[in-house]
């Protein structure tokens, strides 16, 4: 077979080209990325092994006091001068030790209680008992399942760190004892201290945004991917019921064929897929249209015609976006409608039904999301254009090529070239589009027909996660499964970013 | 061979490009860039007003005398300053928009100061877990926000037991995640040139003289960026302050956005439609301005982010 001719394609052969091997590409790196998982797992165990030989040599060949430090964290440091870091370490020790026994170990107990035969999160459930003596009904407050999920969680981290550090100083007290053997001194304290404003300034600058993130974005997320694995909803509300580890059941209720939810599921999905393509490139190209209009040569007032459309960006979605929606309300009456759309009957006859047609609603919303995309794309691609030679348009220009041609040989390409990663993160945006959706349309109309569960016309996959986890149903356990399959997508797509972009290869050559 | 019209000598080389720059073809394209650059005005003019539509209605609907949601008319038939009068007198808005202030200018504080300091020490430090932590925020990235909000709530209610639904949570819901989003101002750091640093290594200054001293002030444009992309956001959001102020009886304790999207609810719709024209047009002022004065700022920013994805 021929191998096409890539430098005589057009620009558009080529972006279909380039696509379509990307596309080609995707299965393997698809296993690449696996079997990057896997060797990443792989060597995290063999570090762990390792650790565990140093473990036991260490133990074997230290003296009396790093023998000791096994048992009382810090005693090596102590020993050999490091007073105050030894007095941390124990410090340390002691408040694991306390934290284990007072609140870690009966939670994480219950944790794992029904965790292998699918039983319930916790033990006692909330009942009446019934009290002989007094002779009344005395209410016995049971486990709360979610704060036992939430607490193993966090227990589970907490041994992790806390081996962490207990192998840390095992291996610093070893080097101390050698060090004492040759005769030198151990880093004072002070000293120590003084290298977190120098050669350790990593650990001064990145402790609290870190601490930050451990406790309001990795605990609650990995909490909320566990929920998927239980039936915690409205009829198991904590602390009145417990609920129960369900394994896969609820993505199988997702995916079982001909269920009503499944349906549901990929109406909504599809819609998702289809609003994130149109969204991104109609501002993308919208963008690059009024960017190439505005700096055309030759057009005067540049700065005004940019700054009013700026002015879209500018003013806070919920303002804009609620104000349109209302503009767009088609009403019991006309008198009852929104000024657009009243306008629209008016002038073309035309009756827009926003808010009781899906089609039309949808078209509107993306619509209505150009008005406030374009600007925003318009901005970056003003930047890039800019930045295109000026020396390629000149002898474009020399060879006779029109405006149209050179847009298509020579800016379009060039767009496509340096702006790509930014397309697909542009894309993975809009899928979490929530403020656009929910603002404009609240996921209506619905249609009990074709969806349920709360689910609409035009909600996303985030918008209705957000319904189910804030409505009346409260289902937390749909709602978390639907989180998860989010970031399937979305990790799909970057993953073709991260495939193709240079700039990340090199990230570390660069460094 | 070229000939030329006028002297009908034939037409130097040399000169060729000369003529077709300045001389003979002169009308027909000055003729033709005419046209087009005012088909090109047109279009922007068109766009331009199209763009401003929405918001030319909302200031036109807060000077509204006629009560009601819906109007018939573009522009009010009567006007007045009634709903101004009204916002301020007969409603919490100048509450809201204090602790809309609050939230915006604390969060703004934290969220800038955890950012700079993640972006700088990925940017500049080399240390063992610096690979794997930045894999592991790549990919809780990759989870919608909105997902671990259940958790947050418990987690809050737990922290502050008698305050989770509180102005302290919402800050702590804005700025605590702030880690995740460094990479714009990573990709800056990186271009700040490394020779400076060993300079200043070289003068004995440490990495935190070298951070303040001579990184901070080089990236203005950054900071700049980062301080106005995070005291926006508690105004524009509406799902997280939504979801920890659910069920919250007191409205004292809302941010703008979230009472503002209560007047337009169904019940409320009629009595409130021009109030919130009011309140809208007085929050999108300073905002509006704010962003077009740092306009420049903001386009470098997500610039950079754009081309480094």
């Amino acid at each position: 077979m021929d191998k096409p001719n890539y430098f005589l394609m057009n620009p558009f052969e080529k972006f279909f080209y380039k696509t379509g091997k990307a596309i080609k590409r995707f299965p393997g790196a698809f296993v690449h990325f696996f079997v990057a998982i896997g060797l990443g797992i792989g060597r995290f165990f063999k570090g762990i092994a390792g650790g565990i030989k140093n473990y036991f040599v260490n133990f074997a060949k230290g003296n009396a006091a790093t023998k000791g430090s096994y048992v009382v964290m810090g005693l090596g440091h102590a020993v050999r001068g490091q007073v105050a870091k030894g007095l941390v370490y124990l410090l340390i020790e002691i408040s694991f030790v306390l934290y284990m026994v007072m609140f870690g170990a009966p939670y994480l107990g219950k944790f794992f209680y029904g965790f292998f035969s699918k039983g319930t999160v916790g033990i006692t459930e909330t009942h009446d008992f019934w009290n002989d003596d007094l002779g009344i009904y005395e209410k016995v407050v049971g486990d709360n399942s979610f704060k036992i999920i939430l607490y193993g969680i966090l227990t589970i981290f907490m041994i992790i760190f806390f081996l962490a550090i207990y192998l840390r100083s095992l291996k610093e007290s070893r080097e101390l004892e050698e060090m004492a053997k040759d005769g030198k001194r151990a880093v004072t304290f002070r000293k120590e201290a003084a290298q977190l404003m120098d050669t350790k300034f990593h650990i001064t600058l990145l402790s609290l945004p870190m601490l930050g993130l451990f406790v309001f974005t990795v605990v609650p997320l990995v909490t909320m991917i566990i929920i998927a694995f239980t039936n915690y909803d409205a009829s198991t509300e904590v602390p009145q019921h417990l609920f129960r580890w369900v394994g896969f059941e609820n993505f199988g209720a997702i995916f079982g064929e001909n269920s009503t939810l499944n349906g549901t599921f990929l109406r909504v999905l599809g819609w998702t897929l289809i609003w994130a393509f149109f969204a991104t490139f109609s501002n993308y190209f919208g963008g690059m249209i009024v960017a190439l209009l505005i700096n055309k040569k030759g057009i005067k007032f540049k700065k005004l015609f940019r700054t009013v459309f700026v002015m879209t960006i500018a003013v806070p979605q919920f303002v804009s976006l609620m104000i349109v929606s209302k503009m767009l309300t088609a009403g019991d009456s006309m008198e009852m409608s929104g000024i657009l759309t009243q306008l629209l009957y008016k002038i073309f006859g035309f009756q827009l039904k926003f808010g009781i047609n899906i089609t039309h609603t949808r078209i509107a919303i993306i619509l209505v999301n150009m008005w406030i995309g374009i600007p925003y794309s318009m901005l970056i691609c003003s930047g890039i254009l800019m930045n295109i030679p000026a020396d390629l348009y000149e002898s474009a220009r020399i060879d006779g090529a029109g405006p149209v041609k050179t847009f298509m040989k020579i800016t379009l390409p060039y767009m496509l070239f340096v702006t790509g990663p930014y397309l697909i993160t542009t894309f993975i945006g809009n899928i979490n589009n929530f403020n656009v959706i929910y603002l404009l349309s609240g996921g209506g109309p619905g249609d009990l027909l074709k969806y349920s569960d709360g689910a609409k016309g035009t909600d996303l996959l985030i918008t209705w996660l957000y319904k189910l986890s804030l409505g009346t149903d409260r289902n937390y356990k749909l709602a978390s499964v639907i989180g998860i399959l989010v970031f399937i997508i979305s990790a799909t797509f970057s993953l073709m970013v991260y495939n193709r972009s240079s700039a990340v290869k090199k990230e570390d050559q660069f460094q | 061979m070229i000939y030329n019209e006028e002297t009908n000598k034939p037409v130097r080389r040399r000169d060729k490009f000369k003529n077709y720059q300045t001389g003979v073809f002169t009308a027909g394209m000055k003729m033709r860039n005419r046209i087009s650059n005012g088909f090109t005005y047109f279009i922007l003019v068109v766009l331009n007003i199209i763009a401003i539509t929405p918001l030319v209605y909302l200031v036109g609907q807060s000077f509204r005398a006629e009560a009601g949601a819906w109007s018939s008319t573009f522009f009010p038939k009567t006007w007045t300053l009634a709903n101004y009068k009204r916002l301020f007198t007969e409603t919490p808005f100048l509450r809201w928009f204090g602790n809309t202030l609050f939230v915006a200018v604390i969060s703004c504080l934290i969220t800038t100061a955890f950012v700079l300091a993640v972006s700088y020490a990925f940017s500049r430090m080399k240390f063992r877990m610096r690979r794997p932590m930045m894999n592991v925020m790549l990919v809780l990235g990759m989870f919608p926000g909105f997902m671990s909000m259940t958790a947050v709530y418990f987690l809050l209610k737990i922290l502050l037991p008698n305050h989770f639904q509180s102005l302290a949570s919402l800050i702590i819901v804005y700025s605590a995640g702030a880690a995740l989003s460094y990479y714009v101002a990573k990709g800056f750091f990186d271009t700040v040139p490394k020779s400076l640093d060993e300079a200043a290594f070289i003068d004995g200054a440490t990495r935190s003289q070298i951070f303040w001293k001579i990184t901070i002030p080089l990236s203005k444009p950054i900071v700049i960026y980062t301080v106005l992309i995070s005291f926006i956001a508690p105004w524009c959001d509406f799902i997280f302050v939504s979801f920890i102020m659910s069920g919250v009886p007191d409205v004292g304790m809302y941010t703008v956005s979230l009472g503002m999207y209560k007047w337009l609810e169904r019940e409320q719709i009629q009595q409130y439609f021009t109030t919130f024209c009011a309140a809208a047009t007085i929050v999108a002022i300073p905002i509006t301005g704010l962003f077009i004065w740092l306009q420049k700022y903001y386009v470098e920013g997500i610039t950079g982010g754009a081309v480094k994805g």
